[in-house]
């Protein structure tokens, strides 16, 4: 029983990571709204984002501090890669959200449905 | 002594003159320092290649951070290889660029249109030539954003969906292959290619490492366009610049698939014999449905991009078949194909690009009479597809020779006998372009003057003929290829 426990409570860090990517995932893939498709995208990434700073993490490490007093150190370096991948993330959400103010003008909706029934007609 | 450091050149140079594009504003000037860029990425590129076939695999340290702490530039035989094509078709389409560019885009801001094709560039190159997998993530998107970009800068408003669309499953394609990094560096504590083999290697049957391959595959899948994740791709390749639909079929999904292939063979090569088996009959069955089904798609295409867009997809499906296989032989197919399918294909855009700067169009009703109005990009579209369905003395032979090679080798007749079924349909595709090019009378107002710009031409014909010489010569194809199969395989030569 205290198993089960520790799987479950113990890894919740894991289980938030999951949540969170099914979450976006499905807001991708059932919104028809372009704005909310790049905020599910947007979550779905987050979600990675949590994952690679789980896996860095030590517990009772500090930062990568070079002293006599620090003896346990968290990992940086998926911390770092983090940061890269949020940058990334970053350029992808302004290019989205540029293209969609683009396509508001040439179209005058947002909605993946009525773009679609506009270029439908001839 | 400079000569040590090409590794890094071969993205820095395209790195550093994207901003510089940026600064000079000029629109010719721009162009000017956007071909200096290419050129000298092809010259890096082919100097590499000689480096390597002289004296083996080349080993980077940026920064002298030896690794796996640092990152490594690895240029191996198959590196080159893609280098070489991607840097190549680079420097055939930016002459191209020059009349193509300003006639569908316009003459304002058309620096940034540059810029945007270098860091492309750069972000291509790098895929190929790192040696780090976190580092290739980096790359990709690089290359993936600037991609968004070049396809939204289309003139048809269509063109700014489909570039949403493409970044929409561009990035959960990215981001599935950042979680099965994540997973595999849990697992391993590295990031270098070659140490996680080595690692990966030391545990088997290790369920993290299966979950990871599976996302790492399924992401590349994403971005190579791998029926039935292709969606993306039609819309992409229709309605971007005519440039942009011949640099990107040509070389983007040639290096995505080059990623797969360092993946799949490099990295989860020890694996391949422990429990993986069934992804590579999901290969076959996938390979075998892009050929069918989207060349039967293509040839109900009224729109010609759009039909050599499907036929890409197609194609793609021949490339993933030989990787199916397992053997040399068929990663020989794979790897001469990325080559062959990037001239054929890259000129083929090109050869609709002129018939867009002419006509206005590459609607096949407005196509009508091409065969006397514009002789020589007919000529050029017909040289093409001839290259597509596989005729002898064209480089689409020569792939899809060893593709039944290693069919048979195989012992998978039915296979063989499906590669020549397929080519039949796209015989069906060709056939319709031909009908309306040369067996249509062609329409009462025809733009006065013969064909189009030398500017034009040449670099199509350039490809074109580039697919029909190493349909013949495949000494330098083939040999390499094989070469690098070998080295894959971790075969001795």
């Amino acid at each position: 029983m205290s198993d089960l426990i520790n799987t479950v409570l113990g890894l919740y860090n894991y289980w938030i990571v999951i949540f969170l990517m099914m979450c976006g995932f499905y807001i991708v893939v059932a919104h028809d709204n372009l704005i909310k498709k790049l905020v599910g995208l947007n979550i779905f990434q987050a979600s990675v984002f949590v994952l690679y700073i789980t896996f860095g993490k030590v517990s009772g490490g500090t930062a990568p501090i070079l002293g006599e007093a620090f003896h346990v150190y968290s990992n940086p370096l998926p911390h770092v890669l983090i940061l890269t991948a949020i940058v990334v993330g970053v350029a992808t959400t302004a290019l989205g959200l540029a293209l969609v103010v683009r396509i508001n003008e040439a179209y005058g909706t947002i909605e993946d449905d009525e773009i679609h029934s506009q270029d439908d007609e001839p | 002594m400079i000569a040590a450091h090409l590794p890094a050149l071969q993205v820095v140079v395209p790195l550093i003159l994207a901003p510089a594009c940026m600064l000079v504003r000029l629109r010719d000037a721009a162009w000017g320092v956007a071909l200096a860029a290419s050129w000298a990425s092809l010259a890096i590129a082919w100097l590499l290649l000689q480096q390597v076939l002289a004296s083996g695999p080349i080993s980077y340290h940026l920064g002298n951070w030896a690794p796996p702490i640092g990152i490594e530039y690895r240029v191996d035989e198959l590196s080159a290889f893609v280098l070489l094509i991607v840097s190549g078709i680079g420097a055939v389409v930016m002459p191209f660029a020059r009349e193509s560019v300003r006639a569908e885009f316009g003459t304002r801001r058309v620096y940034m249109f540059y810029t945007c094709y270098l860091l492309c560039l750069t972000g291509l190159l790098g895929i190929a030539i790192t040696g780090d997998a976190f580092n290739l993530f980096v790359f990709l998107e690089i290359s993936s954003l600037s991609s968004y970009v070049l396809i939204a800068m289309g003139r048809n408003r269509r063109a700014l969906t489909a570039s949403y669309q493409y970044l929409v499953m561009g990035t959960i394609g990215a981001t599935f292959y950042v979680i099965g990094i994540g997973l595999l560096y849990a697992e391993t504590g590295t990031l270098n290619m070659a140490d996680l083999a080595s690692r990966i290697a030391e545990q088997p049957g290790s369920r993290s490492i299966g979950v990871a391959f599976g996302f790492i595959v399924i992401g590349l899948s994403l971005k190579l366009a791998l029926f039935p994740l292709h969606l993306w791709l039609p819309n992409a390749y229709t309605y971007a610049p005519s440039m942009v639909s011949a640099f990107l079929a040509a070389t983007a999904t040639k290096v995505a698939l080059y990623a797969l292939l360092r993946m799949v063979y490099t990295v989860f090569e020890s694996d391949l014999t422990l429990g993986l088996v069934p992804m590579y009959a999901m290969f076959l069955g996938l390979a075998l449905f892009a050929m069918f089904a989207a060349s039967t798609v293509a040839i109900f295409q009224n729109n010609l991009k759009r039909m050599l867009a499907y036929s890409s997809v197609a194609q793609i499906g021949y490339m993933i078949l030989g990787l199916s296989y397992i053997n040399v032989t068929g990663l020989t197919a794979t790897i001469v194909h990325m080559f062959n399918h990037a001239m054929i294909k890259g000129g083929m855009f090109l050869a609709l690009g002129c018939c867009m700067y002419r006509l206005g169009s590459v609607h096949i009703r407005d196509l009508a009479g091409l065969g006397r109005t514009m002789p020589l990009t007919a000529a050029a579209l017909v040289a093409g597809g001839l290259g597509l369905i596989g005729v002898p003395l064209t480089a689409g032979f020569i792939s899809k020779w060893y593709l039944v090679l290693g069919a048979i080798e195989r012992g998978w007749w039915p296979v063989a006998v499906l590669i020549m079924l397929s080519s039949l349909l796209a015989v069906a595709y060709v056939w319709r372009m031909v009908e309306a090019m040369y067996f249509t009378p062609p329409p009462e107002t025809v733009p006065e003057g013969m064909d189009t710009r030398l500017s034009m031409l040449i670099p199509t014909w350039v490809l074109i003929g580039a697919s029909l010489y190493f349909g013949v010569q495949t000494e330098l194809t083939v040999g390499v290829a094989r070469d690098a199969a070998t080295a894959l395989l971790g075969m001795p030569r």
